[in-house]
């Protein structure tokens, strides 16, 4: 919020610097997100007086010989400006001066006719009509003659000034006002408030038949209106124009500018209708009918439903209640009498009417913010006040009150010294208690230890209780007054990740060792990134929380796979040129719950792999070395119905006979579709996996058991085979090791195919490891071993030694 | 018979200096110690030595031996030494050839953070408690006291599923869950994703916070400084300081800013810090009674401090990362620097 130094001056006599004012501010709560300096940009402008003038033949130039007081009674500047005579009194930007906008002014010659700077017209320096009067005449600003030659022209046009910036917290805004902020100022600096003037008159005269009724009270707890007759729409006096023009708004007219004073000034937003166009001379204030329409100010209409609230005439809405006011019933040049309105409308409603209807105003910034009752009784006599000072109309007596019947009191309630300095735990003497206290303007009496506390009307954050008494006191008497305590009444716990929790990072450990890099990916996306992994309309996965305002569709749907996630970074790592890269996640997917049951959220470990180096073995070599961190035996199965897996190079996970998890190569089709580039062998490879991570560690055994080491020595056997194409290592494996309880290894070690194998035959060799149980091995018990497993194996697999 | 000695060890001498490898080496061994070498012709003439020289000069021949054999040994092992040396030579490698890599993959700089984090409220006895992202109204804001008419409750700031289900926006929910399920003392981490309808440079409609919370008797602001102190102290530099300035948030009442001193150039003003010395990096505060009293907790006993971190900023802060976006690209570039 914007508040000028000056005005700010006219209810507290500040007697500290911009800037310690600025650290006063910061210190109480309110930041100062800029300290703007009005003239900051402007240096060595002075005034000067113009002694001689003397035009240049042919040109537009003027010579001017110039006073500038104490930089010289005898400057030679020349101008452009058609408007310079003999004894007018002008801004000069002398040599070496600056003015907004990051210009500088140097001696130099204008057609070769030496000039020693710039004579500078309102608009050069900054200034408006409403800043200064003559501002923006076509020319040289025109200075009154009684200003002293040699005089910084900021002090002369007021640009001696700040504005702060003032970010208020959600739960002051009764701060969101000049008188507001004078308040806290006047606190802070234990001053008096200079309160602004709010007497008026009223005459005898009444409006006949005027009526104003509130339908909907839950919506507008309070409104008020008053009539004002007898209008003469002109212009504001210049205080007025200029306090509107430093917080950035224009003078329009003194009955418009009355209203947006007292929303600057008083943080009331006031709306004044003419009363010479409201139908039936009524004022409902009550919801829209579903459909019905208003056209607002800036000539937009808008089609309203019951969540909107309006006021109406005896036919229609005249205004957009808290948010903009109606065409048909504004001020205009014309107007000669008008109804004031000032009221508190309920916050949300306004906030919510504003969105839907993308529809603002600085009224319903302060609406939403939220309008004590105080302040609108405030507002509305101000305005009075201010059509009085500045003889502008009369103020009728028909003056309405609709009130919902909130307290007209400040809340009271008691509250003890001990437990303040408890909450804050330091000890604060009462006396500065009270005195804090009383700044604020709460209304406090002491008995020992219990303090009697009325807050002020405006303060409706306060709570009853300590702990907002608490916060005004240490905000007040200073943070630096807390003492630092390291928890010394606190038990003594022990603490730190639960078991759980420690194998979730021991899980991203093995990843990383595994040169997994982890990754961060949302949880949401869109239903085309399912499409983008074909997953089938009726599959499960399609079964999705939707995201009722999401951001955009791309970001509407609650994950229920990390798979498309996964993929997506894969992909924007081969467009980014990185070739090669393996990535996981260990997150979150949602499924969706019967009859309005909390969803599901459940931990799933996403995988990707891409690059040259991949394969589908690189990535079964991770998923094994997950396996047996935690002491996980994994099988695979083929997984040919994953829609985004290829069929023959991808594979369940299975765990004691449960499926946890798939992994595998990217399918063709789904490899075909991505924007990659077709030709790059890294883009053709990779590989995605999706494993439940409650279900794997649901298998895993975490209490560990030594078994005794054998005493007998291992017997290692070779043992090549010939089988059919189509039987599997796996299934190879499986019969050699059930075939012998003194297996306790197999590995592959080698496949061939060749024409001494013959067509459609492989030879695949294997080390095959015996461990002894209670005695040591003899070469003939491995002979026997060797036997029986070849027996299996053939009567199993149809398998011949080679 | 001397004469020969002499002569042959003069022999001995010139040939051992010539000795440069194990050919030389076998040779001169040959030569001296050999079946048919010098030493045994000797001992071989020493038949026609006078019988009674016998025992002196078979002496001579003796140490002679003895010393032909030392210098064998010598000459032998600066053999292998030379030849070990060789070898050691032909086998050099170039160390500034490229390593075999094994490829380690690294944990996000969001993990990091948070463990480091987690660690130094371990070290105080905080628990981690990880709620529920999907969360209702009355965890996310009606029991933390976030009036029914508060902006934050606005389709404009929070995701809304179907049957009033949300996303949390704070991880402040995870509070009420604990002091439902435990009673004090509590000292408790909620580290977790958060959600809110926001997206630009500074903003991320996902992003992580940490909320701590500490309910015990006697807890004041005091505490919340001090602890705060200490952990700041951990995380960024033993040099570091905290500063408090109001705030406001409904469940915390004091409510607190908390600024450290730039750990970057000690408070003196650099463009981490705007030139303010000072970086905001949580709020905080004292518990409100009610958020208390919403859960069986009697406030009149008990009091406590809670705290709110973002994971994203203290990140972006200890690693000069300056845009959030980079957090979620996922660029194996960007990842690989953790």
């Amino acid at each position: 919020m914007k508040v000028p130094y000056s005005w700010l001056k006219e209810y507290v006599d500040i007697d500290v610097t911009a800037e310690e004012l600025q650290e006063k501010l910061f210190s109480c709560g309110f930041e100062v997100e800029e300290l703007i300096d009005l003239g900051g940009e402007i240096s060595k402008v002075v005034v000067a007086e113009v002694k001689s003038c003397e035009k240049v033949e042919g040109t537009h130039l003027v010579i001017c010989q110039v006073n500038c007081g104490e930089y010289g009674d005898n400057i030679q500047i020349v101008t452009g400006a058609p408007n310079v005579y003999e004894g007018m009194h002008t801004p000069a930007a002398l040599d070496g001066a600056t003015l907004p906008g990051g210009i500088r002014i140097a001696a130099k010659p204008l057609k070769g006719i030496p000039s020693n700077g710039m004579m500078c017209s309102g608009e050069e320096l900054g200034l408006n009509e409403d800043l200064y009067p003559g501002a923006e005449v076509y020319g040289l600003l025109d200075l009154p003659k009684d200003t002293v030659p040699g005089t910084d022209i900021r002090e002369v046009v007021g640009l001696n000034d700040y504005i702060f910036d003032i970010s208020v917290t959600a739960n002051r805004p009764d701060c969101q006002s000049i008188l507001g902020i004078a308040r806290e100022v006047a606190a802070v600096l234990d001053k008096e408030l200079k309160m602004p003037a709010t007497d008026y008159t009223m005459t005898d005269t009444t409006v006949p038949g005027l009526e104003i009724r509130v339908d909907a009270p839950d919506l507008c707890p309070r409104y008020l209106g008053h009539a004002v007759r007898n209008i003469t729409v002109g212009e504001s006096p210049r205080w007025m124009r200029r306090n509107l023009a430093l917080c950035g708004l224009r003078s329009i007219s003194n009955v418009v500018d009355i209203t947006n004073y007292v929303l600057l000034e008083i943080g009331q937003p006031m709306h004044a209708f003419d009363m010479e166009q409201l139908q039936e001379m009524k004022i409902i204030v009550r919801r829209a009918a579903d459909g019905e329409k208003i056209q607002t100010l800036d000539e937009k209409e808008f089609t309203l439903t019951h969540e909107n609230l309006v006021i109406c005439d005896g036919n229609r809405p005249v205004a957009l209640a808290g948010i903009m006011g109606g065409l048909n019933s504004e001020i205009t040049d014309k107007t000669t009498q008008l109804l004031f309105e000032a009221a508190k409308f309920a916050r949300d409603n306004i906030r919510r009417t504003s969105r839907a209807l993308g529809q603002s105003s600085d009224s319903s910034a302060r609406f939403e913010k939220g309008i004590s009752e105080y302040i609108t009784e405030l507002g509305m006599a101000r305005a009075l006040h201010l059509i009085q000072e500045l003889n502008c109309g009369e103020i009728t007596s028909s003056a309405f009150d609709c009130s919902a019947g909130a307290p007209r009191e400040g809340k009271h309630f008691t509250a003890s010294l001990q437990r303040i300095n408890g909450i804050l735990g330091i000890e604060v003497p009462a006396e500065v208690v009270l005195n804090i206290l009383r700044r604020l303007n709460f209304d406090v009496k002491r008995d020992g230890d219990t303090l009697d506390v009325t807050a002020p009307r405006y303060r409706e954050d306060i709570e009853v209780g300590e702990p907002d008494l608490a916060e005004e006191v240490i905000r007040e008497y200073g943070y630096e007054h807390v003492v630092p305590t390291f928890l010394k009444s606190a038990t003594v716990t022990s603490g730190g990740k639960n078991a759980a929790q420690q194998r979730r990072d021991r899980t991203a450990a093995i990843l990383c060792a595994q040169g997994y890099n982890e990754c961060y990916t949302l949880s949401f996306y869109a239903d085309s990134d399912l499409d983008a992994l074909k997953i089938p309309a009726d599959a499960p996965e399609r079964n999705v929380i939707r995201i009722q305002n999401p951001i955009s569709e791309k970001l509407s749907v609650m994950r229920p796979l990390l798979a498309p996630s996964m993929l997506n970074i894969a992909v924007e790592n081969l467009k980014k040129g990185n070739n090669e890269g393996r990535l996981f996640e260990i997150s979150n997917i949602y499924i969706p719950a019967e009859n309005g049951e909390r969803p599901e959220e459940r931990p799933h470990l996403g995988f990707a792999a891409f690059g040259d180096n991949e394969d589908f073995f690189t990535v079964k070599g991770t998923v094994e070395a997950l396996g047996e961190a935690f002491r996980l035996k994994f099988d695979v199965e083929r997984a040919e119905d994953v829609s985004y897996l290829h069929p023959g190079v991808s594979a369940y996970i299975l765990c004691e006979g449960e499926r946890i998890g798939v992994f595998g190569k990217l399918a063709n089709e789904v490899t075909a579709e991505l924007k990659l580039h077709k030709d790059s062998k890294a883009n053709h490879r990779i590989f995605l996996g999706e494993i439940d991570y409650d279900k794997m560690m649901s298998h895993a055994a975490f209490s560990i058991r030594y078994r005794p080491l054998s005493p007998f020595p291992e017997v290692v056997r070779d043992l090549a085979l010939i089988v059919d194409e189509g039987t599997t290592c796996g299934s190879l494996m499986t019969e050699i090791a059930r075939a012998c309880q003194n297996v306790t290894d197999v590995e592959l070690f080698d496949i061939y195919r060749g024409e001494q194998i013959g067509e459609g035959r492989k030879s695949m060799a294997f080390k095959i490891v015996f461990t002894p149980a209670d005695k040591a091995l003899a070469p003939e018990d491995v002979d026997r071993f060797i036997k029986k497993i070849l027996g299996n194996l053939k009567f199993k697999l149809g398998a011949e030694i080679r | 018979m001397e004469q020969r000695i002499n002569a042959l060890r003069e022999a001995m001498k010139q040939q051992i200096e010539q000795i440069n490898s194990k050919e030389n080496l076998a040779a001169f061994w040959q030569d001296f110690l050999g079946k048919k070498g010098s030493i045994a012709d000797l001992m071989k003439g020493l038949g026609t030595v006078a019988k009674e020289d016998r025992p002196a000069m078979g002496k001579v021949i003796n140490d002679f031996k003895v010393q032909v054999e030392e210098q064998y040994r010598v000459m032998s092992e600066r053999m292998e030494q030379m030849e070990l040396q060789a070898r050691n030579r032909m086998e050099a490698v170039d160390i500034t050839l490229p390593a075999k890599k094994h490829p380690q993959g690294h944990l996000h700089p969001l993990t990091l953070v948070r463990n480091e984090m987690i660690n130094v409220f371990a070290g105080m006895g905080f628990d981690v408690f990880e709620g529920p992202e999907i969360e209702d109204d009355d965890h996310n804001f009606t029991r933390l006291n976030v009036p029914k008419d508060h902006p934050s409750r606005d389709m404009q700031d929070t995701f809304y599923l179907e049957n009033d289900w949300l996303l949390r926006t704070q991880t402040s929910g995870g509070q009420i869950r604990v002091m439902d399920a435990q009673k004090p003392p509590i000292k408790v981490l909620v580290p977790g994703r958060v959600f809110r309808s926001d997206s630009d440079a500074t903003h991320s409609p996902m992003f992580h916070q940490m909320e701590g919370l500490v309910v015990d008797k006697g807890i004041t602001l005091c505490d919340l400084q001090g602890m705060l102190d200490k952990f700041v102290q951990q995380l960024f530099d033993a040099s570091v300081r905290t500063r408090l300035r109001p705030s406001y948030f409904p469940f915390t009442e004091p409510s607190v800013e908390v600024d450290v001193s730039c750990f970057e150039c000690a408070g003196k003003g650099c463009s981490l810090c705007k030139h303010t010395g000072w970086i905001e990096v949580l709020g905080g505060g004292v518990v409100h009674p009610k958020v208390l009293e919403n859960c069986g907790i009697d406030s009149s006993v008990y009091s406590g401090i809670a705290f709110g971190i973002g994971i994203e900023r203290i990140a972006m802060l200890k690693y000069g990362i300056n845009n959030i976006g980079l957090l979620f690209e996922n660029d194996v570039r960007f990842l690989k620097q953790f």
